[in-house]
């Protein structure tokens, strides 16, 4: 195969610390944030960052709890990656990259804490709230999984309860209740690519083309770390990993004070 | 269809229907061309309560092999509503519905399009509801005209859609969804203007031979509004390329 | 009856009626039917005398006879190489084609002219009925685009980032020190300085984007000379 000249250039930009775009290494691309954009969602978020756009809603339903967990509610995080986002995207059933992305988010917010399944319990054994979380990519340019994070979290944190008709055993899905979703901490994800040794955030999809390897990072408040996935067929070194788990955290507090503010 | 569990007692109060519009009246109406920077062409549009997102690919490379036509385009259409666009959850995914709705897309655009001067390629059309309140498979291929417009695919001329029904026994126009529930008739309908084809028909109820003609003739009167708003749609977003045009339309040499 | 529904550098929606009258000529994405012209893509109207005349705005590049292009090369067969143009076609450049001196093949491997991944530039000799595309790099400046990088811009933008009489075109170069060359497909090659390559490939996108807003022109010499 011959040299990819991209690829080597990017390579030279990234060894000066420098993008494409004009970026430093460690830097986002602009991201927006709007809430509720969704009028019949309990809670949404429509995040882009840079072209990169994702609608992420979040919808309850009443259900049996899993047999190992009786008194907790269940959460079910769902990415659909529609051909209408990425002219490489086929219609169909799940691919493994949609299976993936789902549940690295899933895992982000799950292992966290983040939603106090206690609370979404009605009745023990029997009737519990699930949180559906469905992820839809509108534009791929790239870094999918951190704006569909950014999505969950801040559809999670302004979404409602809706009412439930005991009597009737069933949910007004039209009707929230004032009560919000329980929802403990804000996990945020960053996600790093590599390429030809050199290390750098938020991928645009020309990079992502390009990269060997990505590493995604769940952080909480507190420093905690509460999911990591290295993705694509590249490697990374021990060093590389702790210095990014540094970075994760610093880069996720900028992204919590985003969150914070709508 | 009438006399549902949850039905509204009237729909029609002193002339005017439980959103307050006259029963020949639009839902207010914004298109948007050119919204998802990956697509060749794309458009949004909202419709009432209402939300669609379409996005064109193509003409391009047809996979597999064996299904690229010698002497002209193949399109296909893939209508999908998303999850949290319905009052209840909705599976994610093609639903037989979903898959009627996506055949009969195509059939209402193909006649629009000059297929035989892309010979041995593919257009797709992508919609995305992302809020459904009834009339999503009209609005969509409002949008979808717009968008294959905004990929600059040649076409004879713009398709625009709309449906109306019958509720309390009157002829409305451009349902919203409790209407759409509980009336007792519903006819969607595409069109072309210029040569007045008709490229969608359908009806789903109990309508008389006169009552189906009124309703015709009222989607076709609303589809010349809707049509204003298509073309205002692509001009808004290209007189911006308008301004910087060479001087000379010969220099381009097309 | 003759009679012009729009004006000159209107923007036109396809099906939208133009002219009507047997003297008024179509030109470009303009149709007649019966007596009247109708315009068949989005695209600007030009009316110059009898001549009615649409530019389309959109549109995925189309090969033509005589088009300049560069290509991505993604097959390697027995007598040539298959390269991607970013049309719906794929394009075949032959081995006669390739160069102006004779290739031997017990002598020299295919790879060693164009290896798969590699962009050349080429000129679209033919386009067959089978809408198979005939490609050559022949002759100069027809060649391997060796190192550098490609961006993709929509074609209908390329006479803009020419611009009038090549001015835009040699200002960056100028600026930039960077080789500079335009595919009539949307494909630019840009080589120089990791930095300038980057730089130039932003201003492309802005010339790309916002082409109509005043004050363009300084716009970039600001980027050229700030390197931002």
């Amino acid at each position: 195969m011959g040299i990819d000249s991209i690829k080597s250039y990017m390579s030279e930009l990234l060894k000066k610390g420098q993008r494409e775009d004009g970026r430093k290494i460690f830097d986002y691309r602009k991201i927006e944030v709007e809430v509720n954009p969704l009028a019949r969602a309990c809670g949404s978020a429509r995040v882009r960052i840079g072209e990169t756009e994702v609608l992420v809603g979040v919808k309850m339903d009443v259900t049996k709890p899993y047999p190992d967990s009786p008194d907790d509610g269940t959460l079910m995080v769902n990415a659909e990656l529609i051909p209408l986002a990425n002219p490489d995207f086929e219609p169909g059933p799940p691919s493994p990259q949609s299976v993936e992305l789902a549940r690295v988010v899933d895992r982000g917010i799950r292992e966290s804490g983040a939603i106090d399944t206690a609370k979404l319990c009605i009745t023990p054994k029997e009737k519990v709230w699930t949180v559906f979380i469905d992820i839809y990519p509108m534009n791929d340019d790239g870094n999918l999984l951190d704006a569909a994070a950014l999505g969950a979290i801040v559809a999670l944190k302004h979404a409602y309860i809706p009412k439930y008709d005991e009597k009737e055993e069933k949910v007004l899905y039209k009707e929230l209740t004032k009560e919000k979703l329980p929802l403990t901490c804000l996990p945020v994800m960053t996600t790093f690519g590599k390429l030809d040794g050199n290390v750098f955030l938020d991928a645009s999809r020309r990079e992502e083309k390009s990269y060997d390897g990505r590493l995604s990072i769940a952080t909480l408040e507190n420093g905690a770390i509460s999911a990591m996935q290295k993705g694509e067929a590249g490697t990374f070194t021990e060093k590389e990993v702790f210095e990014l788990l540094g970075t994760a955290i610093e880069k996720g507090k900028e992204l919590r004070g985003l969150i914070k503010k709508v | 269809m009438g006399g549902k569990f949850g039905a509204p007692d009237k729909m029609i109060i002193g002339g005017k229907r439980l959103d307050g519009r006259k029963p020949d009246e639009l839902r207010p109406i914004t298109i948007k061309a050119g919204v998802i920077p990956s697509a060749d062409g794309s458009a949004e549009i909202t419709q009432g309560e209402t939300k669609i997102v379409v996005a064109v690919y193509g003409p391009r490379e047809v996979f597999p092999k064996h299904m690229s036509m010698a002497d002209r385009a193949c399109v296909e259409c893939r209508y999908d509503m998303a999850s949290f666009s319905t009052p209840e959850r909705s599976r994610p995914g093609m639903s037989r519905r979903s898959t009627e709705i996506s055949k009969i897309m195509a059939e209402a655009l193909m006649p629009a399009i000059y297929l035989e001067k892309y010979p041995k390629t593919k257009i797709d059309i992508y919609v995305e509801v992302t809020n459904a309140n009834a009339g999503t498979r009209c609005a969509a291929i409002t949008a979808a005209s717009v968008a294959l417009a905004d990929a600059g695919i040649e076409m004879r001329d713009m398709v625009v859609a709309v449906a109306s029904g019958k509720v309390d026994g009157k002829l409305v126009l451009d349902m919203f969804e409790i209407e759409d529930n509980f009336g007792s008739a519903d006819l969607p309908l595409a069109y072309m203007l210029r040569k007045g084809e008709i490229t969608l028909l359908q009806m789903d109820g109990e309508l008389t031979k006169e009552e189906i003609q009124e309703l015709v003739e009222m989607n076709i009167e609303a589809c010349k509004k809707i049509y204003a708003m298509q073309k205002k749609a692509l001009q808004d977003k290209y007189s911006v390329e308008k301004k910087a045009m060479p001087d000379a339309g010969e220099e381009n040499g097309n | 009856m003759e009679k012009v529904f729009v004006n000159d550098k209107d923007i036109v929606i396809p099906g939208e009626p133009l002219a009507e009258g047997f003297d008024f000529l179509p030109a470009g994405k303009a149709f007649r039917e019966d007596e009247k012209i109708f315009a068949s893509t989005i695209g600007l109207v030009y009316v110059k005398g009898r001549v009615i005349k649409v530019i389309p705005l959109a549109g995925k590049y189309m090969p033509k006879r005589g088009d300049i292009v560069i290509g991505k090369v993604t097959n390697i067969g027995h007598s040539g190489w298959t390269l991607d143009i970013d049309c719906p076609y794929l394009a075949d450049l032959n081995i006669g084609e390739a160069s102006s001196e004779y290739i031997d093949l017990r002598k020299a491997s295919m790879n060693q002219f164009f290896d798969i991944g590699d962009y050349a530039l080429t000129e679209v000799t033919a386009i067959s009925e089978g809408m198979f595309v005939k490609l050559t790099a022949k002759y100069r400046p027809y060649r391997r685009l060796v190192g550098g990088t490609i961006i993709k811009v929509s074609p209908t933008k390329i006479p803009r980032i020419i611009g009038k009489a090549g001015s835009m075109i040699k200002m960056l170069k100028d600026h930039s020190n960077c080789d500079i060359t335009v595919g009539q497909n949307g494909l630019i090659w840009i080589k120089g300085d990791a930095e300038k390559q980057a730089l130039v490939s932003r201003i492309i996108k802005v010339i790309e984007k916002e082409s109509h807003l005043p004050g363009l022109t300084d716009k970039i010499k600001h980027m050229l000379e700030g390197g931002k």
